[in-house]
């Protein structure tokens, strides 16, 4: 074969090797450039989101609705404030929907249950939930069950 | 009786003569790199042959191994609920461990084989002692390129394996099991560090492709030129390789993983 051709092979072949390693670096270990779905944003303050991770899902009625953005602490009032990119075609959560995080089985990840009020309103874009119920926590409870309180 | 005794002795100096040998064989391939402009097309004819070539049997084990491990965490993940943490099992799996050896074991198979034989009949039929005589170094002009290609082109082999892997994964565990796409690269993303995780894998296998490849060529090196001994250095080959590559890998683990 000729020098050329092969040489251009093997350009190739480290062409798809990089490509590996930048996969690696983007997709499987840090931040995706991911085509971005249209979506809105929503707020829901915590008391303690537990174990809850960005991109972790939320659901409603156990459909995935959404994926959680990011989790920051609000320093005013030390709660944890979520923000939730939900899917615009979801456009009509009524405002006294509570947010509530729960955990799939029993050792499973948490997400975010929107569990749908009765208000004809609507939240809008950059809005925040109202009622929040926060991680449960099995130590927590465990203890308070056994202090009697 | 005295005989096995003496049988054994030798056998206990044969092995370290030839580790000794090949310490000597190494020192030598790597102080006589090959000028640029020599050596850069033979290095690159080297790795299309040991690399490129290598590619189509990495790729489909790279796929079938990712499903089997979407498969096999899913049906265990899910009896407790948390099949959502198939994608970081399956990324942690391939890029750590499975990745840089697997990968290894088949590179040790399919090229280090391949340069046993082909260094091994160079020397049978007198090849190498005739560029010798031309004034030619074969260490500098045939084997170096063979051991710089084994070096570069290992960790592009065992990264092509991960992601091929990890897709194949991605395809059981999201496409066909229904597993949340979110989750599974969310997971995968929280849990993998680019550091500690991958670039850790692309070391261990840049280990495995200069010890593969330094055995296979010392092997062809160091063969008794006949049909009978290409052939046992051949077998000795893909024995010493995959002994080493998991051996290593051992170490390695422990080094890069374990906390002491």
């Amino acid at each position: 074969m000729a020098q050329r051709t092969v040489e251009s092979i093997v350009g190739l072949f480290m062409i798809a090797g990089l490509a590996a390693l930048l996969f690696m670096a983007l997709q499987v270990s840090g931040l995706s450039p991911k085509a971005a779905e249209s979506t809105y944003t929503l707020y829901a303050n915590f008391n303690d989101t537990g174990g809850l991770t960005p991109r972790g899902r939320i659901s409603m009625a156990g459909v995935t609705i959404g994926t959680i953005d990011s989790i920051t602490l609000d320093k005013k009032t030390f709660q944890a404030r979520v923000k939730m990119a939900i899917n615009s075609d979801v456009d009509n959560i009524p405002t006294d929907s509570a947010a509530v995080i729960r955990t799939s089985g029993l050792l499973g990840e948490q997400y975010i249950d929107v569990s749908v009020g009765g208000d004809m309103d609507s939240l809008k874009p950059g809005d925040t939930f109202y009622t929040t119920q926060s991680a449960m926590n099995l130590e927590r409870l465990i203890s308070n069950f056994a202090s009697g309180r | 009786m005295l005989d096995h005794v003496r049988a054994l002795g030798r056998t206990g100096i044969d092995v370290v003569v030839s580790f000794g040998r090949s310490g000597q064989f190494l020192f030598g391939v790597l102080r006589g790199v090959p000028k640029p402009a020599v050596g850069f097309p033979l290095l690159v004819r080297q790795i299309y042959s040991v690399g490129v070539l290598s590619l189509a049997i990495v790729v489909v084990s790279g796929l079938f191994i990712g499903m089997v491990l979407g498969l096999q965490g899913y049906t265990i993940l899910s009896d407790y609920g948390s099949e959502s943490a198939i994608g970081q099992m399956i990324a942690l799996t391939l890029v750590r461990e499975l990745g840089p050896v697997v990968t290894a074991l088949l590179f040790a198979g399919r090229a280090g084989s391949a340069l046993t034989a082909e260094i091994g009949l160079m020397k049978a039929t007198e090849q190498l002692s005739s560029m010798e005589m031309m004034g030619v170094d074969p260490l500098r002009r045939v084997i170096s390129p063979r051991l710089w290609a084994g070096f570069y082109t290992m960790p592009v082999l065992a990264l092509i394996f991960s992601v091929v892997g990890i897709w194949g994964g991605m395809l059981v565990g999201v496409e066909w099991l229904g597993v949340y796409d979110g989750s599974f690269w969310g997971n995968m993303q929280s849990s993998v560090e680019f550091v500690d995780d991958v670039l850790n894998g692309v070391i261990k296998s840049v280990v495995f492709g200069f010890v593969c490849a330094w055995i296979a060529v010392y092997q062809g090196y160091d063969c008794v030129p006949t049909s009978a001994g290409i052939s046992s250095a051949t077998t000795k080959t893909v024995v010493y390789s995959s002994l080493a590559v998991l051996g290593l890998d051992f170490v390695l683990t422990a080094v890069m993983f374990g906390n002491f």
